[in-house]
């Protein structure tokens, strides 16, 4: 597991307070939404404020979203390739 | 005769400081929208509906003592009331007037100009209590001596909408004979911001109902009606009357409406039947339509699931006046009312194309039109959705 | 008419409910008063429990109390009551926005910090579509809510409403309730508010809600029967209208048996209170709450928690009693609340 997929997991437990749960616990291919860890629409435009505020990285259209939230892998991708700090 | 009378209005708006200028705006499709002055924010880039008057300039106008503590939304508010008394036939509101009001945030622009004042400056501490929408409704009440039932209601966008109604069954049940009714919020940098991070706001003039509709634009507004009961009205003009009214939760999210439209569905309904109407007797829709994605959507969605495949003529005003918030709904009841008064269609402005999905027109083009019962929206967060009927007095 | 009936009921407060049998109170050192903790896991799924805010969680957690023991699942409507609305959730939005200078900011806090958050979150919960309403007048708010509720009911449209009325404390926001004089300077114990001769009073966050049928079941506490509400009104005019609001529930002052009075120790206004202790209701069991659960907006709904407590156990406990008159089986029951002389509100209750 590379540092960014840690490190996304110990951002997301914080930042959509998912405070009974450890960085452990969140798989790499885990569904965010849905069946998987169950967050929810708000949780996914907090995952935008995330993007922009760690790695500068804006997105214009909150529906391009659902593709990148799907897993921390889908996640730790679009950042690699997209990221400006 | 159904329903309950309105014998008097007033309006402050960024498309007029009163029902006269309004009226003309909305006759000749001036809209209101520019880039925020008033309000001193750092998303200046946002095109917002702002009333171009100061506080100070208001303050004059209605000649309050400098060291005076009223809220922007009771600064515009209470000018929206003076033009209300002065063409209800009272010289002063009798003592037993009710008054519900609808906002949702209240006096936050006065939390927010000094939230960091409060500690070191007394001077300002007077707004302290200005945070809950309460404070705000009591200013306007003390301006015109209103002591009995005072209340506010504060549903987020349906707010104004559910002052109404309540006014309304206050009257049918007989619990009041006079209330005014409406609402008032103003711009604020905490509304502006909140909706910026939902992001939905649009960065141009709002488009209602249109395919490329990408957000709303942020307004202010005050506007109350009054309500009378049957007894008291004598020989008094009415103006409509408001004869439907519905609630209901469209229980889905917190900010977003449902795909299906439920909770809009079930609040038009409800006035509908309240009304004693069926839906072919809607001549006009005074739809929410925010412009937003998601609420025309659902909105639309909502209206072929009422009316089938003929919805009556329906536009949405947003985009003259901005989205107002607590106040949209009193806002566009008077747009309703004077629908209704000079037989006339106001058009939804900068529509270009239908929605793929429902294929709606929205009436664009000024229209002279017999208009006897009109349907408004009102749609909140929290899943609020208000209908409200306006008639015809005949 | 139908009658409306009191089925249900549940409160957070700094007191626990049990305060009413056992009579041992929370003393509080201290102006501001949490509301006690309460398992919130019992009830609220802890993936929606992570976002509220206490004002939410108080008022999710007690409907679903009052709803459950009144045995309704979907009530036909639910009407809050709330003064100062979603305060922390509005504070934190303010305070990232001032701070970031309108840099960027989470949504989370702006969407919660709306005043009909609870309301929204309680429909979400139960999936209840039915009317939803909040109501914020200051002192008046949960009596506005209550408003509300007869004109529901008078429609007969609806047969269980759930109302209540929530307040929570926020840090900065209640703070600066000191600095304009709302809150008392020097710090006191709660039990001694009555006594302490100054201005100001102790704030605090509390949640009541109830079940409120057309039906009586066995659960059934009391019978609620009206409410007034008056923004302001002049000492003298207060008798006057205490006795309109009676005559027009045809009763008559002797009718009365228990007033439940909203004394907060605040030297400048308790007067309203005192003139009617000593006047009016001089012979009445006179029963107070707010030096064990402390003043905010919407607490008249923990007077009406009480109040539907004493009328289905026929007593009051003593813990709760502001002087030595005796009331043997109490069967009408006066609220009469207000806040810095403004906002004031009777409410009527009586034994079904």
């Amino acid at each position: 597991m590379s540092d960014l997929h840690t490190e996304l997991k110990k951002s997301i437990i914080e930042q959509l307070n998912l405070e009974d749960m450890e960085v452990s616990e969140i798989e790499n291919d885990e569904h965010l939404f849905g069946d998987g860890l169950g967050l929810d629409s708000i949780d996914a435009l907090e995952l935008i404020v995330l993007l922009e505020k760690d790695y500068g990285i804006k997105l214009t259209d909150p529906n391009q979203g659902k593709e990148i939230f799907n897993s921390i892998n889908t996640m730790a991708d679009f950042i690699e390739k997209n990221r400006t700090r | 005769m159904r329903g309950v009378a309105v014998t008097g209005m007033g309006l402050v708006s960024a498309i007029g400081n009163n029902i006269v200028e309004a009226h003309t705006s909305l006759k000749n499709g001036k809209e209101g929208i520019s880039l925020p002055e008033i309000l001193k924010t750092g998303l200046k880039d946002l095109p917002v509906g702002e009333i171009k008057l100061s506080n100070s300039d208001i303050s004059n106008i209605l000649q309050l003592p400098d060291d005076h503590s009223y809220t922007r939304a009771a600064l515009i508010g209470t000018l929206a009331i003076k033009e209300l008394l002065s063409n209800s036939g009272f010289d002063n509101f009798p003592e037993d007037t009710g008054f519900i009001s609808g906002t949702s945030i209240g006096g936050i622009d006065k939390t927010e100009e000094h939230f960091h004042n409060y500690k070191d400056h007394p001077e300002y501490r007077k707004y302290i209590q200005a945070q809950h929408p309460g404070f705000t409704t009591e200013k306007i009440a003390e301006y015109f001596g209103l002591k009995e039932v005072v209340t506010t209601i504060s549903t987020a966008c349906s707010s104004s909408a559910n002052a109404i109604m309540m006014g309304a069954r206050m009257i049918e049940s007989g619990k009041l004979k006079r209330v005014i009714v409406g609402g008032s919020d103003c711009l604020t940098k905490f509304t502006l911001n909140g909706f910026n991070s939902l992001k939905i706001l649009s960065d141009q003039k709002s488009k209602p109902f249109d395919n490329d509709r990408n957000g709303l634009n942020l307004g202010e507004a005050a506007a109350y009606i009054m309500l009378e009961a049957r007894e008291l009205i004598g020989d008094k003009k009415i103006l409509g009357r408001v004869s439907g009214f519905g609630n209901a939760n469209d229980a889905f999210h917190q900010t977003a409406s449902s795909e299906n439209g439920e909770g809009a569905y079930l609040a038009i309904s409800q006035a509908i039947k309240k009304a004693k109407l069926s839906a072919s007797e809607i001549d006009f829709i005074n739809a929410h339509g925010t412009g937003t994605r998601n609420n025309d959507l659902s909105e639309s969605v909502a209206l072929k699931r009422i009316f089938g495949d003929t919805v009556p003529d329906f536009s949405s005003t947003k985009a003259f006046t901005g989205h107002t918030l607590g106040a949209a709904g009193a806002v566009e009841a008077i747009f309703s009312l004077l629908a209704i008064q000079n037989a006339e269609i106001y058009p939804n402005l900068n529509f270009n194309s239908e929605m793929a999905e429902t294929g709606l027109v929205p009436v664009t083009e000024f229209q002279k039109k017999e208009i006897r019962t009109v349907l408004s929206n009102s749609f909140g967060f929290g899943g609020n959705c208000t209908s409200l009927i306006f008639q015809k007095d005949e | 008419m139908s009658k409306i009936y009191i089925n249900g009921i549940s409160s957070v407060s700094p007191q626990s409910e049990d305060i009413y049998e056992n009579e041992i109170p929370q003393t509080y050192n201290e102006n501001i008063l949490p509301a006690i903790n309460i398992d919130y896991k019992s009830l609220i799924k802890p993936m929606m429990l992570r976002r509220m805010s206490k004002a939410v969680k108080m008022g999710l957690y007690c409907s679903k109390k009052a709803l459950q023991e009144a045995g309704i699942a979907d009530p036909g409507a639910i009407l809050v009551g709330t003064g100062q609305g979603c305060m922390q959730d509005t504070e934190k939005f303010m305070s990232n926005m001032l701070e970031s200078e309108e840099g960027l900011l989470s949504p989370t806090s702006f969407i919660q910090s709306t005043h009909n958050t609870v309301a929204g979150q309680i429909a979400l919960d139960l999936k209840c579509k039915g009317h939803n309403m909040t109501f914020t007048q200051n002192s008046a708010s949960f009596e506005t809510a209550l408003l509300d509720t007869v004109l529901l009911f008078e429609d007969e449209q609806v047969q269980n409403i759930l109302v209540g009325g929530v307040d929570e404390t926020s840090e900065e926001f209640t703070g600066f309730q000191k600095l304009d004089g709302q809150i008392k300077e020097a710090s006191i114990n709660n039990l001694d508010l009555f006594a302490s001769g100054t201005s100001g009073t102790i704030i605090s966050e509390s949640a009541a809600f109830f079940t409120l049928s057309s039906e009586k079941n066995d659960s059934t506490y009391a019978e609620f029967k009206d409410v007034q509400i008056i923004n302001k009104v002049e000492k003298s005019d207060l008798i006057s209208k205490i006795e309109e609001f009676l005559s027009r529930n045809k009763l008559r002052l002797a009718d009365i048996d228990a007033v439940i009075l909203g004394r907060n120790g605040d030297s400048r206004f308790d007067h309203y209170y005192e003139d009617l202790q000593q006047g009016l209701f001089a012979e009445k069991c006179q029963v107070g709450f707010k030096h064990l659960v402390g003043d905010n907006n919407s607490v008249s709904s923990y007077a009406f928690w009480l109040a539907s407590k004493i009328l289905k156990e026929k007593r009051i406990s003593q813990i709760f009693k502001l002087n030595a008159v005796n009331c043997n089986a109490p069967r009408n029951i006066l609220i009469y609340n207000q806040y810095l002389g403004r906002n004031h509100g009777l409410i009527l209750l009586q034994s079904h």
